[in-house]
């Protein structure tokens, strides 16, 4: 059976920033039994969608249904966990069809906080990176980010990229002697 | 401008005798050798401050005026002694005679500046729509949340920490709705403030401004199932991200006989005037 579908074009969406999901949803309307159309809401796409990093990347005319559910946050980030790249290197922000995943997290136990070194798989590589934001609320006055942010960084602890665009927490700055050179690449920190 | 310029010339007069009595009294007491004043032998005159000035709005008599009790304020039902209720309020009192936390609702644009000795500048500004006020007695809390560079920032600031050197309420308005966590599942312009917003001004008798605004919502799935009759959300727009037969079914979850339960039933209002009427007075101290 023929399902007519429809798009959406987002003009409806004021511009101001550009929106930071790519992601799709269709919604069958009328009965289930006889679907008559799928209207399909296509958002500005630009590199990276809600919460699926990396996904989605590329044309803007795909039509995706998402399948899947997301979990609440339960610890904040661990193995196997999507993160989100921040900074401006061509390693983070080229399009790839998996998500930069952590394979490893560098402390006692296997959950990383603001400050932590990881092991990522970005494009089929191994790369280290350190995080500056998480989903998972932390201490009182800190900041809590709607995504989990990660830096990338060098064996020696030298950023890859020359620009960070998000905020960084400021509690970053007390373990000044290995993050330097990362905060000096901040612009904006909250 | 003429009736100004008069007014002016009036000022710069009796500045002028002001200043030449002044100078008149300083020279008459540098030179006279012996002082004719035997009352100020061995002490020195007692300093005494001036009096405070007091602001009286004569506009408004005080039963118009909004009457607010910030919530944190009203004690939990629970088992422990009031007296420790009692103990925190005076606290809290004290606090706020300090740091003056204005009133606000889940709704209204804050603008928090906040000690922190790893920000430059020592001090951390943050603007942001409040979307939720958590806590009791002086752990108090309220969360702001803004977009900053395409990046949805929350920050859960203590009312009562000292880490806080000021609280300004940019627009004072209510919403549907007491808690907002679900504009984290709304489209990012429902929740950017600009950082660089001029405080608008709010009246302080009448009603508070209810902003009757329905978010739209980023597709599914959110982080919680907002739709359902236990958050009891009226500022979404169900009608564009669902169907009618969707919110048939989840009337499953909706519990109708929890507004009937007498043991849940917790009236505060005879302790809210209490409440009130002390912390005026403690206030004004």
């Amino acid at each position: 059976m023929c399902l007519p579908i429809v798009l959406t074009a987002p003009t409806e969406f004021t511009s101001g920033a550009a929106h930071g999901y790519g992601n799709v949803a269709a919604t069958t309307l009328g009965n289930n039994r006889t679907p008559d159309t799928i209207v399909v809401v296509v958002m500005a796409l630009p590199q990276l969608s809600r919460s699926l990093t990396g996904l989605l990347v590329g044309t803007s005319s795909i039509i995706q249904q998402r399948t899947f559910g997301v979990s609440p946050v339960a610890a904040a980030i661990q193995k196997m966990t999507r993160v989100r790249v921040v900074d401006n290197s061509s390693l983070g922000n080229t399009p790839y069809h998996r998500a930069p995943r952590v394979i490893h997290v560098y402390t006692k136990n296997g959950v990383g906080k603001v400050g932590d070194r990881v092991l990522l798989a970005i494009k089929g590589q191994k790369k280290k990176a350190l995080i500056v934001g998480h989903k998972m609320p932390g201490e009182r006055m800190s900041p809590r980010f709607d995504s989990n942010n990660v830096v990338l960084i060098e064996e020696n602890g030298n950023p890859t990229g020359t620009r960070i665009k998000v905020p960084i927490p400021t509690h970053l700055r007390k373990l000044e002697g290995d993050f330097s050179k990362v905060l000096a690449i901040a612009s904006s920190f909250v | 401008m003429a009736a100004c310029a008069k007014g002016l010339d009036k000022l710069i007069f009796s500045l002028r005798s002001l200043r030449t009595l002044q100078l008149r009294n300083e020279r008459g007491l540098s030179t006279s050798v012996c002082r004719p004043s035997p009352r100020e032998d061995n002490d020195p005159p007692k300093f005494t401050p001036p009096p405070k000035p007091v602001v009286i709005d004569k506009t408004q008599t005080v039963a118009s005026m909004r009457k607010f009790l910030s919530p944190e304020f009203i004690p939990p039902r629970q088992r422990t002694d009031p007296f420790k209720f009692s103990m925190e309020r005076k606290d809290m009192v004290r606090r706020r005679k300090v740091l003056n936390i204005p009133e606000f609702y889940a709704g209204s644009i804050l603008a928090v500046t906040m000690a922190d000795p790893n920000a430059s500048g020592k001090m951390n500004r943050f603007v942001g729509i409040c979307i939720q006020r958590g806590g009791k007695g002086l752990g108090a809390t309220f969360v702001l949340r803004n977009i900053i560079d395409n990046q949805g920032v929350e920050i859960c600031y203590e009312m009562y920490s000292p880490r806080i050197q000021s609280v300004e309420v940019l627009k004072l308005e209510k919403r549907l709705d007491d808690n907002l966590m679900y504009l984290r599942d709304a489209l990012p312009e429902y929740s950017t403030v600009d950082p660089d917003m001029k405080p608008e001004s709010c009246s302080t008798s009448g009603e508070v401004p209810v902003n009757k605004i329905k978010v739209r919502m980023l597709p599914k799935p959110w982080s919680k199932h907002w739709e359902r009759p236990r958050f009891g959300i009226q500022g979404i727009r169900f009608d564009l991200c669902m169907t009618p037969r969707q919110m048939e079914f989840v009337q499953k979850w909706a519990q109708p006989w929890q507004e009937y339960d007498m043991l849940k039933e917790y009236d505060t209002s005879r302790l809210e005037e209490q409440i009130f009427s002390e912390v005026q007075r403690e206030m004004s101290k």
